[in-house]
């Protein structure tokens, strides 16, 4: 085949044209290279294509940039499935936003990598002590970020099929034991209506691991490191109690309570009746409702000996450290805490709102709402991730045993391997000091 | 009667084998027309791979309202093709080089080359993110230009770095070596230089080899994710493949993946059945396969 080389060369003119177009379109943010320019301050947030929580963002840049013409906040959002890793590159890059949003649990990776600096919202409209403790994020005894709303994890469960296998519906101050939680599996099984009664989101991957399941690790008793100094994790999340947890997590797949892997939306899978009970996040508790009225229970979770636990802190804002108009950021993490803005977020995103004042204006959240069960669950069983710039590191080598434990590996080893791994990347950091 | 059933036979392997590799194709397809509720009602049958059902166009209108989808495929096209015609150019020129001109340590320099294969480009992202931050750039301010450095959140950034590849050096190469070095030695006696043998001989001859270098650049670039994550900010600049993320939200929209799916597929898809011929005989005759 003989191909002709005008075609070649009048294709490499057009390269080059367009290669000096494109330079020429290269204008982007190059010229940022501190997150902002003069009183223009850029800020990121991981909610691209997710309109509603994307839709508060804009409503609080909108309404700041309009109350006062110091300042001009320009928003530049990013899908959340990647947000950490156009994070780090950027900071490796000294190309950070003045304002960015972060996953609770990072804060005190963050915090330590030099990416936040402490923030000052002192005067603005609301304190910082009026809000759920896991929405503001401390590290060595400085706030760095906080959060207008919160999550909380329940079981959701039908009224009507825990009736009807004679399961009693747990309450806030009598949760299920850990004998009436496999009673009730056992029952449901032995039902034959359910392939798989418990639905506990397995096929989820990354944070959702320890978000999910390490608080029930916490309940038998276990932890992910040992809190007191944050120096090592062996003898607690491979001691006596967390591989009880492991072996109690790994029979839920054996005796055929729970998929190994669940499906792609889990949710859809229990609203479809293909699971009884799904333990699941407080953001589908009105998808839920919607669904099944008066007949849904949203039930607490589990004491498995240590009390019931659930994970605590969402996404946060803070101000990086190599903002060059730190002034400006300041005045923008002030403005935004107004409880307009908590109910908006909260609104938007059916999620649980940081403050009382704003819980009052949620359908749902207020006292005696359908949906405030949340919120006590927020203020009486969350439990923050354990606050160390190790976290990430912790939460993967977590996520990694226990998808091994429920594929068959023995969780003594399991755990006993992520201990010994987190514990040399400790050392190796040294002990994250400085 | 035997030969007759081994024909039937082979014709229905091959079947089957076609319809292992098109059901998904099929299902993406028949799936961004129904909406969420019916493509998980019809996973347990054969409906699945059928149009079926409450069909509508309302998946794709969803797309555009969540994103901004016409920028991200024209910013692909362009990426994407800049990539490809301008690799097709470096990587044939340092295969010739390596292939049809002598010179001492060329076997080195291409043990080298394919050396660079066996290291994933996770190991050094981020040090590239570094380098290309530490990159002189010329950019438009009104009406003059001006050099700042850095090339984050620029096409540029997305085009360069891949712009080399060692498999293509590589595959050219071999493509390279079945021309006859006596079309070089005869143009040379006819006075021509080494680049218009490489212009007027060896790649008008390189057909199937520029066809299938073509496709295996087109495709990396065209699946690029990873990389434009890290070194793009604006949304205006960024390729269809960061798109895919935005509906893995709390409120997953499988119909709009499927139609998002189904929308960045359709341009690989015709790259493919348009070079199809090129690419199995080039396959052939390098001696390179999958």
């Amino acid at each position: 085949m003989v191909w002709r080389t005008r075609p070649l060369a009048v294709a490499s003119v057009a390269v080059a044209a367009a290669t000096a177009l494109v330079a020429g379109c290269a204008t982007g943010s190059g010229g940022s290279s501190s997150g902002a320019s003069g009183n223009t301050l850029t800020l990121w947030t991981h909610n691209a294509g997710n309109s509603a929580e994307l839709d508060v963002v804009k409503r609080i840049i909108k309404d700041f940039n309009g109350s006062q013409s110091k300042y001009e906040v320009k928003l530049q959002a990013f899908p959340q499935s990647d947000y950490n890793n156009s994070v780090v590159a950027a900071a490796s890059a000294r190309k950070l936003p003045c304002l960015l949003d972060v996953d609770g649990p990072n804060v005190p990776n963050w915090a330590w990598g030099g990416y936040l600096d402490p923030i000052d919202v002192s005067g603005s409209e609301v304190p910082l002590s009026d809000q759920l403790p896991s929405t503001v994020s401390r590290y060595k005894d400085k706030v760095y970020a906080f959060g207008f709303y919160d999550v909380a994890l329940s079981f959701f469960a039908r009224k009507s099929v825990l009736n009807e296998y004679d399961i009693r519906i747990p309450t806030i101050d009598k949760p299920w034991t850990k004998a009436e939680f496999d009673s009730a599996l056992a029952k449901l099984k032995k039902s034959g209506k359910f392939q798989y009664p418990l639905e506990m989101g397995t096929g989820g991957s990354g944070e959702w691991w320890p978000y999910g399941y390490s608080p029930q690790l916490q309940s038998f008793g276990g932890d992910l490191i040992d809190r007191d100094g944050y120096k090592t994790a062996s003898g607690t999340l491979d001691g006596k109690s967390s591989v009880e947890w492991a072996t109690w997590f790994r029979s839920l797949v054996t005796k055929g309570y729970m998929s190994k892997k669940s499906g792609a939306d889990p949710n859809k899978d229990f609203l479809a009746g293909k699971s009884a009970i799904q333990w699941d996040g407080s953001w589908n508790a009105a998808k839920n409702t919607e669904k099944f009225g008066d007949d849904l229970a949203v039930i607490p979770p589990v004491d498995f000996g240590n009390g019931p636990k659930i994970g605590g802190a969402s996404w946060q804002w803070g101000m990086s450290s190599t903002c060059s108009n730190k002034a400006g950021a300041q005045e923008w993490l002030k403005f935004s805490r107004q409880t307009k803005y908590f109910v908006d977020y909260a609104k938007a995103t059916s999620t649980i709102p940081a403050t009382d004042a704003a819980a009052k204006q949620v359908d749902g959240y207020q006292p005696g709402g359908e949906l405030n069960v949340f919120v006590q669950f927020a203020r009486k069983f969350a439990e923050v991730r354990p606050v160390t710039p190790a976290y990430p590191y912790i939460s993967t080598e977590f996520q990694k045993a226990a998808q091994d434990i429920l594929a068959g590996a023995d969780p003594k080893d399991s755990l006993g391997q992520a201990a010994k791994d987190i514990d040399n990347n400790l050392k190796t950091n040294n002990n994250y000091a400085g | 009667m035997t030969s007759l059933l081994k024909h039937l036979g082979g014709h229905a392997g091959r079947v089957a084998l076609a319809l292992v590799f098109a059901l998904p194709l099929l299902f993406m397809l028949v799936s961004s027309f129904k909406p969420d509720d019916q493509i998980f009602g019809d996973l347990g049958s054969l409906r699945a791979f059928l149009p079926v059902g409450a069909l509508s166009l309302d998946n794709y209108t969803g797309v555009f309202e969540r994103v901004p989808a016409a920028r991200f495929l024209v910013n692909s096209v362009l990426i994407s093709s800049i990539t490809v015609v301008l690799g097709i150019i470096v990587n044939s020129l340092a295969a010739f080089a390596l292939s049809r001109m002598r010179w001492p340590g060329r076997k080195l320099v291409l043990t080298a080359v394919i050396a660079t294969l066996i290291v994933p480009f996770e190991t050094f992202a981020l040090p590239l993110v570094w380098w290309v931050n530490q990159l002189p750039l010329l950019r438009v301010n009104g009406f003059h230009l001006e050099w700042t450095t850095g090339w984050m959140d620029t096409y540029q950034v997305q085009i360069v770095p891949f712009l080399a590849n060692a498999f293509s050096i590589f595959f050219f190469h071999q493509y390279f070596q079945s021309i006859p070095k006596e079309l070089d030695e005869a143009a040379i006696v006819d006075g021509a230089g080494w680049f218009t043998i490489y212009r007027r001989i060896v790649m008008p001859l390189s057909g199937p080899a520029i066809a299938t270098v073509a496709i295996l650049t087109f495709l990396p670039a065209w699946n690029s994710y990873l990389w434009p994550l890290m070194v793009v900010q604006s949304e205006e600049l960024r390729p269809v493949m960061v798109g895919i993320s935005y509906f893995f939200q709390l409120n997953v929209g499988w119909g709009q993946i499927m139609a998002y799916s189904s929308m960045i597929t359709v341009p690989i898809l015709a790259l493919f059945v348009a070079f199809q011929r090129s690419f199995v005989n080039s396959i052939a005759s390098t001696g390179v396969k999958g």
